[in-house]
């Protein structure tokens, strides 16, 4: 197996070939039960604790489909623009290994959920169209330990308690140029089954798993190079090396008249290069045939206007909206639609703050930097039920920057009140007057001391009298420091100037 | 009291004359001292059959039974999952195989206060028609210990045939339940496809699987039935059309009904005297007052082929799941392929490893169309006909089988073994109700069956037909001579 | 006609071990059985929609409910090498 050479780059080397590849996403769904019987889905249970005789493959079991994953394959796919297919049907799936406790695997073959859709992402020279060929709805296999690694274990272990989870696989077109639109591409898919709140997209434990399929071919070709699919890409970081390896890989081997061998690779991270499973002597002959337990699916059209309807707004139509209705910087639009909850969030808070069209254009942008400095410091912003969760809901973020825009406190002393919230519970007014944080802007009372303050610093005064400018700014710290921090600052900034000016 | 319908034992029971306990030791004492030579259990489960007879007695005494089962002693084919108890499908693979639960029908047959004896002989993952290819032991026809019961449920129809059981279960994927109940002079019934939940009945061929009774007489087998009969949430391939009350239909006879004779079922060649005695069942039911005509179903020839196709195909997926992994035999290797094939190899008998050999290879990459989409074309015209004839006549009648049971040992070639079920098969294909109900003994004192095929759902008029026959005639109070 | 090499190769497929003799004779069955099944191809089928379902029903589905699951014990005991929590196999060697 021959490492790549290091900084052999195809694209450097003025394009002499092309990378074509398509990516398959295997999605596990967010139901609270299996795809095919009544067990539960949660991760991280004692092993062998969530099956019954259906997950397990025992004797006389029979599957029954889980309508809810029929529903979030439904979403996913007009998020995608699928076209929803009129019937589809479940297919059985053979092979032999030894997390598949029936040896077949139920999915779908000829007449699969949905077809036909697309996904935008921003690529290197503008927005791109990826074409997504089908979505189909199967089961999960079962999760294999090796006693040791897989090359030197005696035995192999099973835990079943993931076998018959719903998965949502689809297959791109093979449209993406490169390993960084492939990265891109992922990320983009990620972010819309986290916002339609079908899958958690939780890449370390595998509920959203990726499998790609690359090939190159001279600059301008119009036919397809040999493919080779690149298996056990768990981050999106891997997704691109991977990639970038095995395009580095088959350049080389071009280059130096070799044949590409139609295979899977395994991408090992830790040593930073694919290597080949061995060699199977014959393509799967998975046997397909319609799955006779199960009955076909005719998808009715008010069902499926239905979920239409209840589509949530999805990331880049958002931001697309908050860029031009709100005035929001493309970079804060990007961080609020990390998670679905959090657009939520910033739409009620804003809604909340700002019910009526153009009133208080400052609003938000305060409020969308109040939420990236603040709530994002004490909250995962792609943690949606951490979010939905949130100690300080909308409203009462809302309250806090009201107490600020009418001067009821500073600023400064907000992000304190902000973590008083946080920490308990209370309302922003509340923690104001119990701690007794309101602003002082009595006029008569800053300018008393303001004078005793001054009369205590008469070298500062001397200082700033001879041009030192920052004379005054320590002088302000002494009067915030004696009304211990609740003087409005814009107030004492005034009052001192005047009182300067004059002496 | 052997040999008394579950109907007159439960009249008894009401009477007070005789207690489910007393019935079930009766029995479990038979079984102890025939089923040596008979051999139709696997399993025999006294102490459980004890509890429930106790418990049956007590709601009998209190006057509060459950229904027409309760006390009712049965046996189960060892194709149905019974939680705590072995279920082997008379398989060296499933030999120590307990299931942690119960098949649907099992669970609704603990409920109707049935006492289930244990579990019966079969052919091998039910693939044959003769109990000749059970890992465990053949089962012999009470009626000819040197002859077969028929198959694959032969254990349970020895069972009622031979009075060591007062009702069984059994299961028919291509005859398995039709074909041993003539072979054994009982009453045997296969419902519309969907009719009884498969849940927990190990997989044959899934598309044509279905469980049904095994009786004394017709009452019986209606009162089985309608015990387990309706849907199940479990089984998606299950039907939700009510469930009539079967055994109130019985009595309202055939006059006025169409019955139709098929010509395909009469064919040159087939034994003289099962075709002597159908056709003499059938004289009777239009001396009864039911209208008789011809009918033609041409593709009947080719049926059995679609079956040897589809039936395979179903089964190599079905059985896939049998590797020594999760439970069942394993047989050590030194990697798992290894341990896989060796088990695989070593669990299997020959016929089971035959269907699935064929029934992989008519899936396999290339074959597909020519084999399997081809015999569920020819399906899809199996049933068309029967719908065209059901249009114009309200049941059919035909020959259960073409021959009369044959001696062990007898068919060794696995074709002319497949021959028995040419009459049983084109009702699984169509998923149509049929019963096999006793219509004669040739010369040598074997059992004939005469089969009437309904409409699907149509349990109630095929029942009706074939007690009316049942009622003019007395085949029923002949019984096998057993010491 | 199926070759000894088909018989092999759907042997491997369904993870069977036949010995030479028993490979040959389920050629020679398995041949003979297919002669018959072949009679399948002089049945007019042009247009005949090919049955995939024994039941006229669609859209059988169950809730997003969750229901009983097998305690481990029950789950593993019939696991041929029960390993603590888990079910064992031997080593895994890529085909």
């Amino acid at each position: 197996m021959a490492l790549a050479t290091p900084g052999a780059d195809v694209s450097a080397a003025a394009p002499k070939y092309e990378t074509v590849i398509g990516l398959e996403v295997h999605a596990q769904l967010l139901t609270r039960s299996k795809m095919f019987c009544g067990c539960p889905t949660t991760f991280g249970a004692r092993p062998n604790t969530q099956t019954c005789p259906v997950c397990l493959g025992m004797p006389g079991s029979l599957p029954v489909v889980n309508r809810r994953a029929v529903e979030f394959g439904i979403r996913t796919a007009l998020a995608f623009g699928c076209r929803i297919n009129d019937a589809c049907r479940f297919a059985r799936k053979h092979y032999y290994y030894p997390d598949m406790p029936k040896n077949y695997q139920i999915s779908q073959y000829e007449e699969p959920l949905a077809e036909n859709g697309a996904l935008e992402i921003e690529a290197e020279g503008g927005t791109r169209t990826i074409g997504i060929q089908r979505l189909h709805l199967e089961e999960d296999v079962g999760k294999l330990l090796h006693e040791g690694t897989l090359e030197t274990a005696q035995a192999s272990l099973v835990d079943f308690n993931r076998s018959g989870v719903p998965l949502m696989e689809t297959v791109s077109r093979p449209e993406l140029r490169s390993p960084e639109e492939a990265a891109t591409y992922l990320k983009a898919f990620r972010a819309v089954l986290i916002f339609l709140g079908v899958c958690d997209g939780n890449m370390e434990e595998g509920s959203l798993r990726c499998d790609a399929n690359i090939s190159i071919r001279p600059h301008g070709s119009t036919t397809l190079g040999t493919k080779v699919e690149i298996k056990n890409l768990n981050s999106f970081r891997n997704v691109q090396r991977a990639l970038e390896f095995e395009e580095r890989r088959q350049a080389q081997a071009l280059d130096a008249g070799e044949r590409i061998v139609q295979e899977t690779r395994l991408w090992e991270a830790d040593r930073g290069y694919t290597r080949s499973m061995r060699s199977k002597e014959f393509a799967h002959d998975y046997r397909y045939f319609p799955e006779p337990d199960l009955v076909p699916l005719q998808i009715d059209r008010r069902w499926v206007e239905e979920i239409k309807g209840s589509l949530p707004e999805l990331p880049r139509a958002w931001r697309r909206r908050a860029v031009a209705q709100y005035g929001l910087p493309p970079y804060d639009a990007e961080v609020l639609t990390q998670s679905r909850a959090l657009v939520d969030y910033y739409e009620a808070a804003l809604h909340e703050w700002s019910p009526a069209a153009g009133a208080g254009a400052e609003r938000p942008k305060i409020l969308s930097n109040w939420i990236m400095s603040e709530l994002l410091r004490v909250l995962p912003g792609d943690d949606e039920r951490a979010i939905g969760a949130s100690p300080i809901p909308p409203a009462r973020l809302v309250g806090l920057l009201q107490l600020i825009e009418n001067a009821t406190i500073s600023g400064k002393i907000a992000k304190d009140v902000f973590q008083k919230m946080f920490d308990t519970g209370d309302d922003a007014r509340t923690i104001v007057e119990r701690d007794g944080l309101t602003q002082v802007a009595d006029e008569g009372a800053l300018g008393q001391v303001i004078e005793s303050v001054m009369a205590a610093n008469p070298k500062a005064i001397e200082d700033y009298r001879r041009g030192k400018k920052e004379a005054k700014g320590a002088l302000v710290g002494q009067v915030m420091k004696a009304t211990r921090g609740k003087a409005n600052p814009a107030l004492v900034n005034r009052l001192l100037e005047d009182k300067l000016s004059q002496t | 009291m052997t040999h008394r319908p579950i109907h007159e034992l439960t009249e008894a029971y009401r009477r007070g004359d005789l207690t489910p306990t007393a019935a079930a030791e009766d029995y479990l004492a038979r079984i102890g001292a025939l089923d040596g030579k008979i051999g139709a259990y696997l399993t025999v489960v006294r102490d459980q059959a004890l509890a429930a007879a106790r418990e049956s007695e007590a709601r009998w005494s209190a006057g509060s039974p459950r229904g027409p089962l309760d006390g009712a002693p049965i046996a189960v084919k060892d194709v149905l999952c019974t939680a705590g108890v072995r279920t082997t499908c008379g398989s060296k693979m499933l030999e120590r195989f307990v299931p942690p639960y119960d098949a649907t029908t099992v669970e609704r047959l603990r409920a109707a206060g049935a006492v289930i004896l244990g579990k019966t002989n079969l052919d091998e993952f039910a693939m044959g028609s003769s109990t000749e290819h059970s890992a465990y032991h053949p089962t012999r026809n009470p009626w000819d210990l040197t002859r077969v019961p028929g198959g694959s449920s032969g254990g349970s129809a020895a069972a009622v045939a031979g009075g060591l059981a007062a009702g069984a279960y059994g299961s028919d994927t291509g005859g398995s339940i039709r074909q041993p109940a003539a072979f054994c002079g009982v009453v045997g019934m296969k419902p519309t496809y969907g009719r009884v939940s498969r849940y927990g009945l190990v997989a044959l061929a899934s598309s044509l699987d279905q469980i049904g009774p095994f009786a004394q007489d017709v009452t019986d087998a209606a009162h089985l039935l309608a015990a387990v009969a309706g849907h199940d949430p479990l089984d998606a391939t299950s039907i939700e059309a009510p469930v009539p009350d079967y055994a109130a239909e019985l009595p309202k006879g055939v006059a006025g009904l169409t019955l139709g004779m098929p010509d395909e079922y009469f064919p040159d060649g087939m034994d003289p005297e099962v075709e002597r005695a159908v056709r003499a069942a059938i004289d009777v039911l239009k001396g009864l007052g039911a209208k008789i005509e011809r009918v033609s179903l041409p593709t009947t020839p080719h049926a059995l082929a679609a079956y040897y196709v589809i039936l395979p195909a179903e089964a190599s997926s079905n059985l896939a799941r049998y590797d020594g992994v999760k439970y069942g035999l394993r047989v050590a290797g030194r990697d798992l392929i290894d341990m896989e094939s060796r088990t695989r190899s070593a669990g299997f008998g020959a016929e089971v490893k035959r269907r699935i050999m064929l029934g992989t290879y008519v899936l396999s990459a290339g074959y597909y169309d020519a084999y399997y989409g081809k015999a569920q074309s020819v399906r899809t015209l199996v049933r068309r006909e029967f719908a065209a004839a059901f249009a114009k006549v309200d049941l059919i009648v035909a020959p259960t089988t073409p021959n009369v049971p044959f001696k062990h040992g007898e068919k060794q070639d696995p074709l002319s073994m497949y021959l028995n079920d040419v009459f049983t098969i084109p009702g699984n294909l169509s998923g149509i109700p049929g019963v096999s109900v006793p219509c004669g003994f040739s010369a040598a004192g074997l059992p004939i069956g005469l089969q009437v095929l309904g409409r699907p759902l149509d349990e109630a008029r095929v029942l009706r037909a074939a007690y009316a026959y049942e009622q003019a005639t007395s085949w029923r109070s002949r019984r096998p001579e057993l010491t | 006609m199926i070759e000894r090499k088909d018989v092999e190769h759907v042997a491997r497929l369904t993870r069977l071990a036949l010995s030479d003799a028993e490979l040959e004779r389920m050629r020679e069955q398995l041949n003979s059985i297919l002669a018959h099944l072949d009679t399948l191809r002089a049945v007019p089928t042009e247009g005949v929609e090919p049955t995939s379902h024994a039941v006229d029903v669609v859209n059988v589905m169950r809730d997003d409910t969750e229901g009983q699951c097998l305690s481990q014990a029950d789950a593993l005991a019939n696991a041929p090498d029960p390993s603590g929590d888990l079910f064992r196999v031997p080593r895994i060697i890529e085909e």
